[in-house]
Parts: structure tokens; C-alpha cells; sequence
């Protein structure tokens, strides 16, 4: 259940945030990679559209959704970061695709 | 001691339904509410305004339920002038999926029988094959082989309902009073005295709304209650851009974008636990009505207990022994809050249940064993 938290490590992975590349400490969060990334705002919200960020950093809050590798509304607190992940900002609502 | 018109027992959808309905009247009226710690079956629904499966059987139920989808629309925009909070009423028609020939045939029979029922009073629906429902529903799954639907249903947000209710009943002067329960109660007739902790209070009127706490109280009044607890479970997905507006008996898209998936009815008594066999089993279902389900994460998952008398058709009653007590019981507090906010209401207020209401009398289950 417990990690150990990755402060003080080099930041050596590369991952992309909004399609910028961006170094990270092995081991940390997709949220980190976005506040990494200086981003003033990682979403919108679903229905009035405010600015929002990450907040709780503890899989709470569900204020870090964001897009990772293609897939919609993640907690970014929740997924460790790996070599070129992707991940951008969730503007909205995801669309739902049809079949 | 408080001296006020009416006290209403249930803090919930039904009973707050019909105190606002008290307090619009001009009755001072109390509304008890034991609080958050209540079962609130008003806080676990599913949001449906659902009027072609209410009824088969027992057409005072049918014509109660069309007659609450008829007032809902009033109710919500007096709530959203009043109040300015909008329970999201949509009432575009509503569908029930068929995934099996058997299902099919099972649910046109039960439509014939419901328009039978309905007499001179009509009952419109029609049976639909899938490529009908595609322009209702696009994307549904080759699992659906037809549909019924009627104009009559809708959906709504219960919570934001149950908000205003409490909100526009203290703003009329009704006197909220949470997390009380009942420590005693003295009926007499046309006279009710009420205590909780060091608070008394007394009225000519009483309603017991107070959901599955009125099997309990209704004996103190010369009442019968006698409802029981009936699970149910209901999944809810990540908000999603809106797919469709019209709603199922088991899955519809909130205004909010979440899609709710509601399908289970359990017998387990007062046990408000989560069954992961009884979630796979519903999402599975789900899946096989809009396959595109299938890609979207479930992010709240709860069970609740539906308040349900044992023929599944509401209980309304007044009191021989004391007049000026009264008792609302059902399962559909969402449904019926149009009904139970603009008529029953009146009705109480007026000092008697109209004739209409007496079949839904319990008096309806003291028949004799047949020998």
C-alpha cells in the first residue's frame, strides 16, 4: 500500500505534457508531471468549465482528471508516470465514442 | 410547547414533497427529519420520472403516477422561480430494452394489459424494433430486440429536488427541524403532540412520511405501514458529452453527463451493502444495451433500500380512530413528488383524502384467507 516518495530523486524519465517533453523523477505522478510542467490549469470541469488543478494528490479529489496515453478523464495522482507517456490537459466532458 | 398546523414526520422525498405542499397552502407546518443518518432512499434513487411500468393491476396506481408526471412540470418550475434551484426535469418519453424474444413478448403483454386497464382514460405507448429505437438511442447494442415506450416518462436530478423542497418549505414558513427522531407521541383525535428531546410539539394534522420508519410509527396513530426494505444497487460513470436524452428503466444520462445504470431488486432486509456479483451482473447488461458502454470508468457505486409495501403500490391512509392522521408510503418519491406536493397535499390540508384515494387504503390487505 505504501511507497516510498520519490523526493530528491533526479528527474530522468521523459514524458510528454500537452505534447511538450518534460523531465520527471522515476517513480512520481502523472499530477506531478503536470505541475512539473508549470501548467497554471490541468482542466476544465465537466459542467461549468472552471479552471482546475490537482489537489489532493491522494486519489480524493478527482480534481487531476486528465488524458493520459489517449485515455479520458484519468486521476493523474493515482497513475505512475513511465518512459513517453502522454498526457494532456481534460478539457470537459470526455465524449463517449460510439462502436 | 410549539403549536403549529400540521407536523409532517420524514425529512425525505415524500415527506418533504408534501410539507412544501403544506406550507404553500398556508398551514404552519413542521417537518421532522432524523437527518443524514436516516436510510434516505431520497439520497440513492435513480432519478427516474417513470410512469409506463407503475400500475399493472391496480389502475388508481397508473392514473396516481400519470397524474404526478403531469404535475412534475409545474412543481419543478415553481421550485426553479422560488427556490432557483432546477431539479433538471426532462421528460422526453421514456423506453423499457428488451434483450430476448421472451422479454419482448413478456413486456407487450404487460403494455396491452396496462392500456386495458386504462379504460376510457387512454394509455399511449408502442412496441418498437430496433431500427425505431436507433433514432431514439442511437448506438445501441445487437443484443436489444425492441423496446416499449410511452410519452409519459422522464428523469430529473433527485438530489437537487429533495434541495429545493427543503429549500422552498422554509422559505414559505415551514419550520425544519433535522436530525430528531421521535422520542414519544400522543395521538388523540384532530390532536397530535409530538416530543423530542427537550422540543414538544403539537397540531391538529399529522402526515408519517417517515419511509421504512413508518411500519413503526403508523400503529401510535391507528395506522398500518406495512412496508418493507427492498435493495437496490446503481452504477455511476465518469461524466461523458451528452449521447442521449432519452431515458431507460435502467440506464440514463444525467444532465451532468454521468451515466447511471440502476437494475437490481434484493430481498436482504435492512443490509445496505454492495454485492460485486449483483454490479458485474447489472454492467453486463448495461454493456449489451450500449456496448459503448464498455469504455467508460464507473466512479461511484452505491446500494440503497426502496421502501416497498408488499404489493409494490402505494400506501395512502387516513386514520379512523385519529382524525387528522395521515400516512404516504411508496417507493417512487421522485416520481410521485409532483402528485404528492400538489394533490395529496391539498388534500391533507383540506382535512380528508378524496375517494380516489381509497383504494390505496391498507386497509386493502385485511381480506381473509380464502379457505
Amino acid at each position: 500500500m505504501f511507497r516510498k516518495r520519490p523526493e530528491g530523486s533526479a528527474a530522468t524519465v521523459w514524458v510528454t505534457v500537452e505534447g511538450r517533453e518534460v523531465q520527471v523523477p522515476a517513480g512520481a505522478s502523472a499530477a506531478a508531471a503536470l505541475l512539473l510542467a508549470g501548467l497554471a490549469a490541468t482542466r476544465e470541469t465537466a459542467v461549468s468549465g472552471a479552471a482546475r488543478g490537482p489537489y489532493c494528490l491522494m486519489g480524493v479529489c478527482f480534481e487531476c482528471l486528465a488524458e493520459i496515453d489517449g485515455v479520458p478523464n484519468c486521476q493523474s495522482c493515482m497513475v505512475t508516470i513511465g518512459p513517453g507517456m502522454a498526457i494532456r490537459r481534460q478539457h470537459g466532458k470526455r465524449i463517449a465514442t460510439p462502436q | 410547547m410549539q403549536r403549529i398546523d400540521a407536523i409532517v414526520i420524514g425529512g425525505g422525498l415524500v415527506g418533504s414533497a408534501i410539507a412544501y405542499g403544506l406550507a404553500r397552502a398556508g398551514l404552519k407546518t413542521a417537518l421532522i427529519d432524523e437527518g443524514d443518518v436516516a436510510f434516505r432512499a431520497s439520497r440513492g434513487n435513480f432519478g427516474l420520472v417513470w410512469v409506463q411500468s407503475k400500475g399493472l393491476g391496480a389502475p388508481h396506481y397508473q392514473r396516481w403516477t400519470r397524474r404526478s408526471a403531469e404535475e412534475w412540470p409545474k412543481l419543478a418550475a415553481e421550485l426553479v422561480a422560488g427556490t432557483g434551484i432546477d431539479p433538471a426535469l426532462e421528460q422526453p418519453g421514456g423506453v423499457h430494452l428488451c434483450l430476448s424474444d421472451q422479454e419482448l413478448d413478456e413486456r407487450r403483454a404487460r403494455m396491452e394489459q396496462m392500456r386495458a386497464e386504462a379504460g376510457n382514460f387512454g394509455f399511449d405507448y408502442r412496441m418498437l424494433g430496433p431500427s425505431e429505437l436507433k433514432d431514439m438511442l442511437p448506438r445501441l447494442g445487437p443484443a436489444v430486440v425492441g423496446a416499449s415506450w410511452t410519452p409519459y416518462d422522464g428523469h430529473a436530478n433527485s438530489l437537487y429536488l429533495l434541495h429545493a423542497l427543503h429549500n422552498g418549505f422554509v422559505q414559505r414558513g415551514g419550520v425544519y427541524i433535522p436530525n430528531r427522531t421521535i422520542d414519544y407521541a400522543a395521538a388523540q383525535p384532530n390532536d397530535f403532540r409530538l416530543g423530542s428531546g427537550a422540543d414538544e410539539v403539537a397540531a391538529p394534522k399529522i402526515v408519517l412520511a417517515a419511509g421504512l420508519g413508518n411500519a413503526k410509527l403508523a400503529p401510535l396513530f391507528g395506522l398500518r405501514a406495512p412496508v418493507r426494505p427492498q435493495r437496490g444497487q446503481i452504477l455511476v460513470t465518469e461524466r461523458a458529452g451528452r449521447v442521449f436524452d432519452m431515458p431507460t428503466t435502467t440506464v440514463r444520462q444525467t444532465v451532468e453527463g454521468g451515466i447511471m445504470i440502476g437494475d437490481s431488486m434484493e430481498d436482504v432486509g435492512f443490509d445496505t451493502s454492495q454485492r460485486p456479483d449483483v454490479m458485474a451482473a447489472m454492467a453486463e447488461r448495461a454493456v449489451l444495451s450500449f456496448p459503448w458502454l464498455a469504455e467508460l470508468q464507473v466512479v461511484r457505486a452505491w446500494a440503497a433500500l426502496r421502501v416497498m409495501p408488499p404489493d409494490g403500490t402505494p400506501i395512502y391512509d387516513e386514520s379512523e380512530q385519529f382524525p387528522g392522521a395521515f400516512t404516504a408510503n411508496c417507493h417512487s418519491g421522485v416520481t410521485l413528488a409532483g402528485a404528492h406536493a400538489n394533490v395529496f397535499a391539498a388534500m391533507v390540508a383540506a382535512g380528508a383524502l378524496a375517494p380516489e384515494m381509497v383504494p390505496f387504503s391498507a386497509r386493502r390487505f385485511d381480506v381473509p384467507q380464502a379457505a
